[in-house]
């Protein structure tokens, strides 16, 4: 039972004939079996396939959008106006960043506390038999399509909201951000509210495995020094998982920032900017993309893709920046754990 | 000896505890309260007692708990009432999400639904089905699945079993672009490429294209992550006999992480299923049976859903259709989502937790 | 400050597996006790029980008393986070917490416990790392991250971060088995300085470092797998090296089995 006794009965690993360095012969002199050859020719050119379809895309919605930048004859960044068919054509994304950006924070800024809130729960506070369950049901709740989402969005949630905004109207009215002229509940912050529990089942689940992986000892650590369990989350659990919470938040906000249907079905979209959440009109990008798209000309097309075009570049710059301090990060609380 | 001092303090192991149903007492008059605050103040909606509850029932342990507890102990339970209310917040609406669907869902869901069309149903009246979106999201995910499986997977080959150097380095890191591709981008790209240049009409193919580039990086990430599972011992020993490497890819790793593999196909599919934005712009949407993804509109169920939706002029007939919709396109998904996670536990290595 | 501790009828379970079985002992102030036994005896969920540690293990239950000074560990009312505040407790392998610096990690226990002076708090940083025989190796690099040290560095900054409370018992769960020899050397000694200030328990698999740094070494053994764990004798470490009452002691420490 003791290790002393395990030592010398450990046999010889049975690896050990076959080291590294035969094998990376064989792979070199395998590539020149026709076989072998035409299996390397397949995989390598699926790998250049996507790269292609990446340099494709990139390239074919910067064509299209030139042609319609060219035509443009208002500031495409600065005007509040969505006039492409018109002669001349005037057209600009303002109203549209203004809206992607603000729903997306008001998303960010409900779900993402609440869904580390959960996460946590599941890890550190509910029943050891609750967890299991209720981790395996927001799993599954993150596949339900943004659809259907919508769908509840705009017949349930939409009803529900107004004594929520008259409320807010009531008490922080004054601060102009939440004033409100009883139209129907269907401006940014509606639509706010709906990515939050859209993105909600992303966040969490990414922030729990997080969680989850704190190496035991850590804990141990926090709570043989007397620590409650709030102190243990906060000293061991919270920095490990730091990391990781910002990469699952960044996940999530590049699905809010995308995410067209539910939107387009909850908004009441206008082209102007309210000073007040609460009132109806703004769009977001890919919103604007859906709703324009049936009743577009050629070049309200073109003009569309050039809103995409923009989306795209914020995406990528998103995802990049999550990439980025998820590199960062890793260095320094990844440790010798 | 500078914190002696404070050892008077803690000469006793035992603090004053409040009862292990304290927790409990404070949710129930917190919800009693919040309910006779909105009767008093005549509020209708459930949001505001139960945000009204919500408060309460955080300050208020917080309050209680630091007047018998202490500062820390109060902390702690305020944490763990936050974190209670932040799961109980989330429940409602997702819970909400689902009952909501179920139940509006069965209304006008039957076997009549399922096999007609919208053919000779005005988007307002009663009747109708959902055979021809169903017949339409099929073939269009089946194409998608077609194009994106094996590029998926050989590319992940590439990656796993030769990648190497810059050409490998540049598609890892593309592949994680894509992911981040939005759907409506997606879309953008093919409507530019196919209908814009190329002046090909809208169809389930179109579409389907759109959803493959939404698949491929999916599909590339999960079978990598399952091809560098297969130890390598398992392919020295092959190669180690004289099986050419492509035999030793087909024979031994792609068998070993087979489930895993199919896993990650199936998780795909049921992502790009649900994909509405991409298909409303390349497949445009028919009330009729078209059989043939490759002209002419098609429709699709999330399609369906948002045109019933957005059709609907206010008549219930059409919420009743989009909700049963809804209802067979979350089934789906979940039955695929189900499956999927039948087979990876099936097929997982018995080391498992 | 050292406290005495006196364990009558306790038994631990994980689940409905009973771990160690009616287990009394009594553990003399300001000094060292070691627990031996072959693996799977017990010892260390033992010595999990003295701060109720064993508990947040999943599953992990208590029954009988742990006294400390006549105050039942395991009575109604107690809180455990106070008893672990007063019982200390140092790792198998260290661990720093690994996004705090050295200082922050020593200090840590403290600000749990109540506002500081900067001052006060230099002071009680300085002194721990001084008991822990690490000050003069880490004190120009306070404010570099603990997990930068080395293995057997990290072992004492986690001696340091546990004695800076100020504890009454400090409880060492093979504290050196992840060490090297010179570092476990460092540890011993340190050891036998800390033994003025505290009561020692340390589990330990050498039964060599038993005999070098323990005034009573207590023998854990279980009759098989799956069978409890139980105290076969505990006796002051000369006579249970030299001439130990019981013959499964004697075969343990010759080596005959375990």
């Amino acid at each position: 039972m003791d290790i002393k006794t395990h030592q010398p009965t450990v046999p010889p690993t049975p690896a050990a004939p076959a080291p590294a360095a035969p094998r990376d012969k064989r792979a070199a002199r395998g590539a020149t079996r026709p076989g072998d050859r035409i299996f390397l020719g397949l995989s390598r050119g699926s790998g250049i396939f996507v790269l292609a379809l990446m340099a494709a895309i990139a390239v074919f919605l910067t064509y299209r959008a030139s042609i319609a930048l060219s035509e443009n004859e208002a500031n495409f960044f600065t005007s509040f106006e969505w006039n492409p068919s018109g002669v001349p054509p005037k057209f600009g994304v303002a109203v549209l960043a203004f809206g992607t950006v603000v729903s997306s924070i008001i998303a960010m800024a409900i779900a993402v506390p609440i869904a580390v809130g959960i996460a946590l729960f599941i890890t550190h506070y509910a029943p050891r038999r609750l967890g299991g369950p209720i981790a395996y049901v927001i799993d599954l709740l993150a596949a339900v399509p943004s659809i259907v989402y919508g769908l509840w969005g705009a017949l349930v949630l939409v009803p529900h909201l107004e004594g929520l905004y008259g409320w807010l109207d009531d008490y922080l009215g004054w601060t102009g951000v939440f004033e409100w002229n009883d139209g129907a509940p269907r401006s940014l912050f509606t639509v706010g509210i709906l990515l939050a529990i859209m993105i909600l089942p992303i966040i969490t689940n990414v922030s729990r495995e997080v969680f989850r992986q704190v190496p035991r000892m850590h804990e141990e650590a926090a709570l043989a020094l007397g620590a409650t369990r709030w102190e243990v989350i906060r000293m061991s659990v919270l920095p490990f998982g730091r990391s990781g919470v910002i990469s699952a938040s960044m996940l999530g906000l590049g699905r809010a920032l995308g995410e067209t249907m539910a939107v387009a079905m909850v908004l009441s979209s206008s082209f102007d900017i309210n000073a007040s959440l609460l009132d109806t009109g703004g769009g977001t990008f890919a919103q604007n993309i859906a709703s324009k798209f049936n009743e577009a000309t050629v070049t309200g097309r073109d003009a569309l893709i050039a809103s995409g075009l923009v989306l795209f570049v914020i995406t990528l710059l998103v995802n990049g920046a999550a990439r980025m301090i998820i590199a960062r990060r890793k260095e320094y609380s990844g440790a010798n754990a | 000896m500078t914190h002696a001092t404070l050892s008077p303090q803690r000469s006793s192991l035992r603090g004053a505890t409040l009862p292990k149903w304290f927790a409990w007492a404070v949710a129930a008059g917190s919800v009693v309260a919040g309910l006779g605050i909105s009767a008093a103040a005549g509020l209708h909606s459930d949001i505001q007692w139960a945000l009204i509850a919500a408060l309460l029932f955080v300050f208020g342990s917080y309050g209680i708990s630091a007047k018998v507890e202490g500062r820390r102990q109060a902390r702690d339970r305020t944490a763990t009432s936050l974190v209670w209310v932040a799961f109980i917040l989330a429940v409602i609406p997702l819970a909400s999400l689902v009952w909501e669907t179920l139940k509006r869902g069965v209304k006008v869901l039957d076997g009549y639904f399922l096999t007609h069309s919208m053919g000779v149903v005005a988007d307002t009246e009663p009747g109708g089905g959902i055979y021809h979106a169903i017949l339409g999201t099929l073939q269009q995910v089946g194409l998608a699945t077609l194009i994106s499986v094996p590029v998926g997977v050989l590319t992940a080959i590439y990656l796993v079993e030769y990648g190497r150097g810059r050409l490998a380095k540049a598609v890892t890191f593309f592949v994680d672009v894509m992911t981040g591709i939005p759907s409506i981008v997606a879309g953008l790209f093919i409507l530019s490429l196919w209908i814009l240049i190329l002046d090909m009409g809208y169809s389930g193919f179109a579409g389907a294209m759109a959803l493959s580039i939404l698949m491929i990086p999916v599909v590339v990430r999960s079978t990598e992550e399952m091809l560098k599972l297969v130890p390598n011992e398992l392919r020295e020993a092959s190669l180690a006999l004289g099986v050419p490497k492509w035999r030793t890819i087909l024979k031994v790793v792609l068998p070993t992480s087979i489930g895993g593999i199919t896993t990650g196909i199936m998780l795909a599919i049921a992502r790009i299923t649900g994909e509405t934005a991409p298909v409303l712009l390349l497949v445009w949407g028919t009330n009729f049976i078209n059989s043939n993804p490759f002209s002419d509109p098609q429709a699709s169920l999330p399609m369906y859903i948002y045109l019933q939706y957005a059709n609907s002029g206010g008549y219930g007939a059409a919420y009743d259709r989009a909700w049963a919709a809804a209802l067979t396109l979350i089934a789906f998904i979940m039955i695929l989502n189900l499956v999927a996670r039948g087979i990876a536990r099936w097929k997982a290595p018995k080391t498992g937790r | 400050m050292a406290k005495r501790i006196d364990v009558s009828g306790l038994n631990a379970y994980y689940g409905s597996f009973l771990a160690i079985e009616d287990i009394s002992m009594t553990v003399e102030p300001r000094s060292v006790t070691a627990f031996i036994g072959p693996s799977g005896c017990g010892k260390s969920t033992f010595l999990r029980t003295l701060n109720r540690m064993h508990e947040v293990t999943p599953g992990g239950r208590v029954e009988g008393k742990v006294l400390l000074d006549d105050e039942n560990l395991y009575g109604s009312g107690i809180d455990p986070v106070a008893v672990r505040r007063e019982v200390g407790m140092v790792f198998q392998r260290p661990n720093p917490f690994p996004t705090m610096s050295v200082y922050d990690n020593v200090a840590a226990g403290l600000r749990l416990n109540g506002k500081y002076k900067k001052s006060e708090l230099d002071d009680i940083v300085e002194k721990s790392l001084k008991g822990a025989n690490l000050w003069n190796e880490v004190k120009d690099r306070l404010n570099k991250p603990g997990s930068g040290l080395s293995g057997g560095q990290q072992q004492r900054l986690c001696i340091a971060r546990a004695i800076a409370v100020e504890p009454n018992v400090l409880l060492m769960d093979e504290p050196c088995s992840a060490l090297d020899p010179i570092s476990t050397l460092a540890i011993e000694d340190l050891i036998g300085e800390l033994k003025e200030r505290f009561t020692i328990v340390i589990v330990t698999h050498n039964m060599q470092q038993a005999a070098r740094v323990s005034d009573r070494t207590a023998f854990f053994n279980l009759a098989a797998v799956g069978q409890p764990g139980k105290l076969i004798e505990i006796d002051d470490t000369e006579r249970i090296f030299s001439n130990p009452s019981v013959q499964a002691t004697e075969d343990y420490i010759s080596g005959r089995f375990g």
